[in-house]
């Protein structure tokens, strides 16, 4: 198919978008990797489409005292090969290296996937395990929200009409060690189901961990009772088995061709398993 | 003659231009004034068309004309199948566009024409069609039963055909039912082909140009010279008025080996406005309504002695039709029938197959058509046995089949196997796998309880192709033959033309095809041009499909470079001042018996033709030869593939460890190009069992639509493959050459499947349908039903 036929626009500014963005039907274009298909499907129609490729102030990534600070309109590939990124948010480049193939990462954004808000996306998942925030702009002015308020529900993220996602604020955890456990069904393709864990030890326990899940319901979902179990715990396998039997408590994964919502519940429990194992070290054959 | 360009690694002529796409595709030709269809498709499995009102498209910018297939009832005809395999088989109208009833989704019901395909696509919103809904029928088996709805109210039936093979019946055997009742050891199983979707490259593109009474058709098609006189015979256009031309194509798999309902409906389109007409499809549209493959289920039973010798095999196949039938959709199945018995040389076998009517898109050929089904069902059923009887699944198999010393072997099935080396392709491809020192670690990690077991499967194969003798496809009652052509044209300056009759669309004739010639006529590989797919250049031809271009064209070919030879060799001695019979021809020369020096090159004979001053008395100024080539018998590679599998018993993900092809292809042309057949062969089948499934769901509504959900594997998702051959020369082909187009795609899914089983077994498991998807696996492994 081909997309129904479209304005298009090029600001060279945020405050021009924001703009552009009043016309009711309008959408941010950013990558295109997402929209682009959807257009051509026609499972969205905008009458304008407002694109950010010449904002060149949503590029990159800085540091901002104890944060990163990501512009939105970073493309995945620069995010992977970013020292500061590796440095201070390595989960978030191993993460990164995990979405689609090398054309896709070339033109794809971190802030397209998180405004994209597909609850099978890789990186929601891990913005919310490093409790990041996003900055948007809009008619109002600026503001921030919370990684964990930002998603809302299958494809819907917590932006207002005419509101554009900045930039993603992220807090270095230095100290912390993290991993991303990914199971898909093809090498370049969708989580069936991934894991973002991030875990603290003091003296040999785990002193704190957040643990989110891709893919286990209409947005990230936090593993709540796999960290409380884990605060405290040692790091052998049999103390992350136990907490990690409790993944799929409280999620809602979806069935669909690639696999059921049982056997989703069923990776998420093994996956959160391997994932605090590689985090902590220890990462055991499979 | 000194051999240099056969059997060398050539890199392919072709790929510069195809690789980078600088080339003419079907998509690619622009005529003046040339105009864009989009076909509006049923959304709907099955309805009545209650009315359809294309008036309001008219209106929409840029729109030529629209119309229904109401509009074009009487002048669209219907939809050849080349193949009625039995006297009283059931076989429907096929309408390019849908008339008065839709019965799969996707099928056309009404076209757009305009100036640009953005426009005609946008304007097909505004055509209005109302469906009244009739019930859908997806079940093979309720399809059959007495009450069942019908595809084809009017046919009151939705079986098409059966269609049986018995070997007492057939002279070639025993009868099955004594086989049975005096075995040790009955084994039953069903077996399901999952539906699958040949997903070439290149969408299909049609561009047909009507010039005065003369139609040029483009298309991205596997088979020039069939749809030419085809479409000649549907539309009744005389078939010196219709010129087809298949430029560069993009991959077929059997998929483009069609008269597809789009061609005809550019072509109706063209002809009604005079003017040319262009038709691409988008990705999701070929997924939807190009023709489907596989779908069947396979109830095999082995009956045998406790020893593990065969005696005798029953094989029942339901196969899935889809609404309509196309080119040669009841004549897949078929294909495989003469397959089931394979290598081994039991003594009892009978075989039925019944095509059934559902709605959903046509089946037909699909890469190995008949074969890889057969394959697969005979190599689990045989590791079954294996397992029963308590021997390795190579020893099982041992036992059973035919001798290096026993060919030529006519088999139950009625076949005579020409040629081959079972034992000796086995042996390579142990040793090559390592069977050994595996079969070791997997009894360590059963032992240990590894959460990652170890399987190895095992696929010994032989294939039927060179499509075909003549004969045998008439006595199959198939509607064409199965000869070949080719011609060669010597230009003056000793270059030379060759014209095939076979139809590349990514194989590496050009190639191939130009290195035989080099050898035989001893010109320079560069100085060859093969020139095919136009029926105005190579006016004669059956195509490519069933691994038969250069099995069975490649004998066209040699002959008519003898011809040219012979042709030749009376020039040259006259200017020789020699007898002809003195002559030999070797390395490009004509050269007196034992005189080395001062010969005539053929070059010389083209040149002394092109003047035509001093040639020997009536003698026709021409060394162009031609030549058709009808065999008299298939084609049989055969090969041991072996797989080992890793199977992470957590999550059920299987992953390939190591890959053994083995192939017998006979004497190989170009080794890179018969490789490159084997790893796409093998991608194919592993795809089959691994990743690929087109899934319908209770309506009728194809799932799989996109390739998100159409899993298709990427070379990411593959491993290496370890390919050799053993190399045992056809008997009776002049360059001993056999099939490979089908060959890794026949043996593969079997050794995957065979490995993972092999893997479960301690779990309990013995079987898992296609494909076998992590969650599958997991399922099985947690003794749920998969
Ligand atoms: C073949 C393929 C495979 C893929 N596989 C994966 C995968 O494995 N894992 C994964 O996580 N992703 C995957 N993706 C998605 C990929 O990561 C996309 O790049 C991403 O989802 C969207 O980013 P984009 O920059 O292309 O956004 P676009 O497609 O341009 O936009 C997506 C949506 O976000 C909105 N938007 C974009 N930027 C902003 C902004 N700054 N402010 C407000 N709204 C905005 C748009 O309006 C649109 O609604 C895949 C994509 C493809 C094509």
């Amino acid at each position: 198919m081909i997309p129904a036929a479209v304005d298009y626009s090029c600001p060279s500014t945020v405050e021009e978008a924001v703009q552009a963005l009043g016309d009711e039907d309008a959408k941010v274009l950013a990558g295109g990797q997402s929209l682009i298909p959807m257009l051509r499907l026609r499972l969205a129609a905008p009458t304008l489409l407002v694109d950010l490729d010449r904002i060149s102030d949503l590029r990159g990534v800085r540091s901002d005292g104890d944060h990163l600070v990501i512009g939105a309109m970073t493309t995945h590939a620069a995010v992977l090969g970013d020292p500061l990124v590796n440095q201070y948010a390595p989960l978030l480049a191993q993460a990164t290296a995990t979405v689609a193939d090398r054309q896709v990462r070339h033109r794809g954004t971190l802030g397209g996937s998180l405004a994209h808000a597909d609850p099978a996306g890789d990186l929601p998942a891990v913005v919310v395990a490093l409790d990041a925030s996003m900055e948007v702009a809009g008619p109002g002015g600026r503001r921030e929200i919370a990684a964990a308020d930002f998603f809302v529900d299958y494809f819907t993220p917590a932006l207002e009409p005419g509101e554009v996602l900045v930039s993603v604020r992220v807090p270095k955890r230095e100290g912390w060690s993290t991993h991303y456990e990914k199971f898909n069904r093809m090498a370049q393709g969708w989580a069936l189901v991934g894991v973002a864990a991030a875990v603290r030890r003091d003296n040999g326990t785990i002193a704190e961990a957040r643990i989110a899940l891709t893919n286990m319901g209409s947005t990230p979902v936090r593993a709540t009772a796999v960290e409380s179990a884990l605060t405290g715990a040692d790091a052998s396998l049999e103390a992350v088995r136990a907490a990690a039997a409790a993944a799929a408590e409280g999620t809602q994964p979806s069935g669909d061709l690639s696999a059921s919502a049982e056997y989703r519940s069923h990776l998420a429990r093994v996956l959160t398993e391997r994932a605090i194992m590689a985090a902590v070290g220890q990462a055991h054959a499979a | 003659m000194t051999i240099t360009e056969v059997g060398s690694p050539r890199r392919r002529k072709e790929d510069a231009r195809l690789i980078t796409g600088r080339t003419m595709w079907t998509e690619n030709v622009v005529l003046p004034g040339m105009l864009h269809l989009a076909i509006l498709r049923s959304p709907v499995a099955h309805a009545k068309i209650t009315r359809v009102d294309t008036s309001a498209a008219l209106n929409e910018p840029g729109v030529v004309t629209a119309f229904s297939g109401r509009d074009v009832a009487d002048v669209q005809g219907s939809l050849p199948c080349a193949w009625p395999v039995t006297e009283d088989m059931v076989h429907p109208d096929h309408p390019p566009l849908a008339v008065d009833e839709v019965r799969h989704v996707g099928e056309p019901v009404a076209v757009v024409v305009a100036r640009s395909r953005a426009a005609a696509l946008d304007a097909l919103a505004a055509i209005d069609v109302d469906y009244e809904s009739l019930p859908v029928v997806l079940d093979l088996e309720a399809a059959l039963t007495e009450d069942a709805d019908l595809v084809h109210l009017d046919k009151g039936t939705n079986r098409s055909y059966t269609w049986i093979f018995d070997s007492a019946e057939a002279g070639s055997g025993g009868a099955v039912g004594a086989a049975f009742d005096g075995a040790e050891v009955v084994i039953k199983r069903r077996y399901r082909q999952q539906r699958l979707i040949p997903a070439f490259m290149e969408p299909r593109s049609v561009v047909v140009d009507p010039t005065g009474d003369q139609y040029t058709i483009w298309s991205a098609t596997q088979i020039p010279h069939i749809l030419r006189f085809l479409v000649s015979v549907v539309t009744g256009t005389p078939e010196h008025k219709v010129r087809v031309v298949a430029p560069d194509v993009g991959g077929g798999f059997g998929g483009k080996l069609q008269v597809t309902p789009e061609e005809l409906i550019a072509f109706v389109a063209a002809k009604r406005l005079g003017k040319p007409v262009k038709y691409t499809e988008s990705r999701s549209d070929s997924l939807m309504a190009a023709h489907h493959g596989r779908d069947m289920i396979q109830d095999v039973e082995l009956a045998a002695r406790r020893d593990g010798t065969v005696l005798g095999l029953r094989v029942k196949l339901l196969a899935n039709m889809g609404a309509y039938l196309g080119l040669v959709t009841p004549g897949v199945p078929i294909l495989g029938a003469f397959m089931y018995n394979a290598i081994y040389k039991f003594p009892a076998y009978r075989f039925e197959c019944t095509g059934v009517f559902t709605n959903t898109v046509f089946t037909d050929a699909y890469r190995g058509a008949g074969r890889p089904e057969a394959t697969y069902a005979i190599e689990r059923i045989m590791d079954e046995l294996a397992v029963e009887v308590g021997l390795d699944p190579i020893e099982v198999r041992r036992r059973n089949w035919i001798n290096a010393d026993e060919f030529p072997f006519t088999t139950v099935a009625g076949l005579t196997y020409d040629s081959g080396d079972y034992s000796a392709a086995t042996d390579k491809a142990l040793e090559l796998l390592g069977y050994d020192d595996l079969r070791r670690e997997q009894a360590a990690r059963r032992e240990s309880g590894d959460p990652v077991q170890l399987g190895i499967g095992v696929s010994t194969y032989t294939e039927m192709c060179g499509l075909a003798p003549s004969r045998v496809l008439g006595s199959l009652r198939y509607g064409a033959g199965g000869w070949e052509t080719a011609s060669i044209r010597m230009l003056p300056t000793g270059k030379v033309e060759v014209i095939t009759g076979t139809s590349p669309h990514g194989q590496g004739h050009e190639t191939a095809w130009s290195q035989i010639v080099a050898d035989q006529l001893g010109v320079a590989f560069d100085d060859v041009e093969v020139l095919h797919g136009d029926t105005r250049t190579s006016h004669k031809g059956l195509d490519t499909y069933g691994s038969r271009s250069l099995a069975v064209g490649g004998i066209a070919l040699y002959n008519a470079c003898q011809k040219v030879i012979d042709k030749a060799k009376p020039i040259a001695a006259h200017v020789l001042e020699c007898d002809p019979a003195d002559l030999e021809f070797a390395g490009g020369q004509f050269r007196v018996r034992g005189n080395p020096d001062g010969g005539k090159s053929l070059a010389d004979c083209a040149l002394a033709v092109f003047a035509a001053h001093d040639l020997p008395d009536g003698i026709e100024p021409n060394l162009d030869a031609d030549a058709v080539y009808d065999p008299d018998n298939f084609s049989y590679p055969h090969g041991t593939h072996l797989c080992a599998v890793e199977i992470d018993t957590q999550t059920g993900r299987v992953s390939i460890r190591r890959y053994v092809a083995v192939d017998d292809v006979g004497r190989v042309i170009n080794p890179l190009i018969v490789e490159g057949q084997v790893h796409g062969g093998v991608a194919q089948g592993v795809a089959q069992a691994l990743f690929e499934e087109a899934v319908y769901d209770d309506d009728g509504n194809l799932l799989s639509g996109t390739f998100v959900d159409y899993t298709l594997p990427s070379a990411a998702d593959l491993t290496d493959i370890v390919t050799d051959r053993t190399e045992t020369p056809a008997p009776g082909h002049p360059l001993g050459t056999k099939g490979v187009g089908e060959a890794g795609t026949i043996a593969s899914t079997p050794a995957v499947v065979n490995a993972i089983v092999d893997a479960l077994r301690p779990y309990g498991v013995r079987d898992i349908p296609m494909p076998c998807t992590p969650e599958r696996v997991w399922r099985a492994l947690n003794g749920g039903v998969a």
